[in-house]
């Protein structure tokens, strides 16, 4: 009996770990191989191509601006609604639904969707020439607006991945027992402080978790930025698109994956640290 | 100084009454206990007077304040939770310490208050641990000093001791009566366990059904129950009920005649276990024993009075055997009747 169990869990996790191996592991390794090979032999001929591009600066500092900029404030925003939601007697389910909406929208299908509202003939102009506040279309998606571009593209990223945060953040708000903030609330704290001293720190496991996934996914922004400023606001992801599949030259292609690869891992590293809970003080 | 009058207090969930109308006074530096079965209401009540729950009509008055619109932390008292509610994140220093960093207090002040709660309840020795690293008991001590700290005048109390083990629980309730006497605070103390509630409580408020049944110290409440609820809730084994029909002012047991307090067919003689004894003439009341269990202390007899079930503890060295008739003697005076239509008691004639 023992004998045979000892190998069923093995068998039955088998087909997932072998699909994941084949699709991601395989090509992991051959996207860093081939990010080092030109012609024959190893080199950083690629890295130094990609470094030397025009866009390559611009990327990275739009890349970065866009992250700084959407994470930060889409944790505020999901905390700030995860906890008016958890306060809801009646309708929470949905709340929750409606504020989950976007997450069931591809990120083009979300870009495509703002590009409408945005463009010049967009729904916005439209609405501001109604009201008489602009004589014309106004651009305001141009390579001339770039922080209106830069703007627009923050708002519908916010708008669209937010609600992930706020699943991540629902779900560990809901772990954390009301009695700890009861408590609190009797020994004379205020809400304020009872966010601050009690909820805050007994959701650093979530927040982790939140931070983790929205950063990494924010360093590989590339549809919605492609759908509103096409390669008016170059970003890495962008860049390594562009190489693909415009200059038909994989190897650099592949170094941007691998560049991104490696900014995701170090951000991951800086959060595991960072906001580490020491298993003493889990509940 | 701080007594806490609750005044008529009703409490609604949609279409339940959770409370209905009950009234209560703590004088000051009293321990009141809550005694219930789960759902009687008096965890709602305690989480009324905490101000966690808001009351549907009533108000909650404590040391001559009418606090019943106040929120918890403006009602000035301290609270230790079933689950203890220690925070995870925080030492036991900072567990205990919370209440007074809230008031900000100075920091050696802080610190005196802490150490003399934490010697107080013998947590000294852990006050740079992790909650987590310490046991269920010592949680339990910490969540105790936390609320000792602040030095309250009010200390409410919700089932504090129901996750310990037996053994513990005893050890706690000994020492929790003895701090709290010395703190001279006025407490209100929830349970479901009366021998926790007879144990600690100067007196006992016994709520069924969202009602209290009766108020009284422990003797009171033991010896002369309003109810027939309070009698069968109170004691172990319970306390017997015998169905009787008075006639003529008198109710016959067999050959044993009893006189009734009050006319009416329909009564109920209360009576505990203890307050009956063996006749050596098989005398007075027929008792058919039909288990035996010997419990060291003494034995528990369960057999028939009239053919209703009854429960006798006799002492251990009485020689009853199963299947056998006994007669009890009773002392009329320590019996209760109960108004079998009402459940209530009625006074003694």
């Amino acid at each position: 009996m023992t004998a045979r169990t000892s190998w069923i869990p093995y068998a039955l996790i088998a087909p997932s770990v072998l699909f994941l191996g084949a699709l991601f592991i395989v090509p992991l390794v051959q996207t860093i191989w081939l990010s080092f090979s030109a012609g024959e032999g190893l080199s950083l001929v690629n890295y130094q191509r990609m470094a030397g591009d025009l866009n390559f600066g611009l990327a990275i500092r739009n890349t970065f601006l866009l992250t700084v900029v959407v994470v930060p404030l889409q944790v505020v925003l999901a905390l700030a609604m995860a906890t008016m939601v958890s306060k809801l007697e009646k309708g929470r389910d949905l709340v929750l639904w409606v504020l989950t909406i976007p997450l069931g929208v591809s990120d083009l299908a979300a870009g495509l969707a703002w590009l409408s509202l945005l463009q010049n003939t967009g729904y916005l102009n439209s609405a501001l020439y109604a009201l008489g506040l602009i004589p014309g279309p106004v651009g305001w998606l141009s390579q001339e607006t770039p922080w209106a571009l830069f703007f627009g593209i923050v708002l519908a990223e916010i708008w669209r991945a937010t609600a992930i945060v706020l699943v991540i953040l629902i779900a560990g708000l809901q772990l954390i027992p009301k009695e700890f903030s009861e408590a609190a609330e009797i020994f004379g704290a205020s809400p304020w402080t009872r966010f601050r001293r009690i909820t805050l720190p007994l959701l650093k496991p979530s927040l982790q978790s939140a931070l983790i996934l929205r950063t990494v996914l924010a360093f590989e922004v590339f549809a919605v930025v492609y759908a509103l400023g096409g390669r008016n606001f170059p970003v890495l992801a962008g860049e390594a698109y562009t190489w693909q599949n415009e200059n038909q030259n994989y190897g650099v292609a592949a170094a941007y994956a691998v560049l991104i690869m490696a900014i995701s891992l170090a951000a991951t590293a800086v959060y595991l640290r960072a906001l580490r809970t020491r298993p003493e003080q889990l509940p | 100084m701080a007594d806490i009058v609750i005044d008529h207090v009703v409490k609604e969930f949609g279409s339940f009454q959770a409370l209905q109308d009950v009234s209560l006074v703590a004088n000051d530096g009293e321990f009141v206990a809550l005694l219930g079965p789960s759902g009687c209401g008096k965890t709602t009540l305690l989480r009324i007077i905490a101000g966690l729950e808001t009351q549907s009509a009533g108000r909650v008055v404590i040391g001559g304040r009418d606090v019943s619109g106040l929120t918890p932390r403006k009602r000035g008292l301290a609270m230790v939770f079933q689950n203890y509610a220690v925070f995870p994140h925080m030492t036991v220093f900072e567990n205990v310490a919370f209440g007074l960093r809230m008031q900000k207090a100075p920091a050696d002040d802080v610190k005196r208050k802490v150490e003399r709660a934490a010697a107080l309840l013998h947590i000294d020795g852990f006050l740079e641990r992790y909650p987590a690293k310490l046991s269920g008991g010592q949680r339990q001590r910490v969540a105790v000093a936390r609320a000792l700290a602040v030095e309250p005048a009010v200390l409410l109390m919700d089932e504090p001791l129901s996750n310990l083990d037996a053994l513990l629980r005893l050890e706690m309730r000994t020492e929790l009566k003895a701090v709290l006497r010395e703190a001279g605070t006025t407490t209100i103390y929830v349970t479901h366990d009366q021998t926790e509630a007879m144990g600690l409580a100067d007196r006992i408020a016994v709520m069924y059904g969202g009602k209290i049944e009766q108020i009284g110290s422990p003797l009171e409440i033991y010896a002369t129950p309003a109810t027939r609820f309070v009698g069968g809730f109170i004691g172990s084994p319970p306390m017997n009920f015998i169905k009787v029909r008075c006639e003529n002012g008198s109710a016959r047991i067999g050959e044993m005649a009893l006189p009734c307090p009050v006319a009416g067919s329909e009564m109920e003689i209360g009576l505990r276990g203890e307050d009956a004894s063996l006749a050596a003439d098989r005398s007075g009341i027929p008792f058919d024993v039909r288990v035996v269990e010997p419990m060291g202390s003494h034995l528990l007899l369960t057999g028939a009075i009239d053919g209703q079930l009854a429960r006798i503890v006799t002492p251990p060295t009485a020689k009853v055997t199963a299947g056998e008739r006994v007669g009890l003697h009773v002392d009329p005076s320590r019996l209760t009747w109960i108004d079998g239509r009402t459940g209530r008691a009625v006074s003694r004639g």
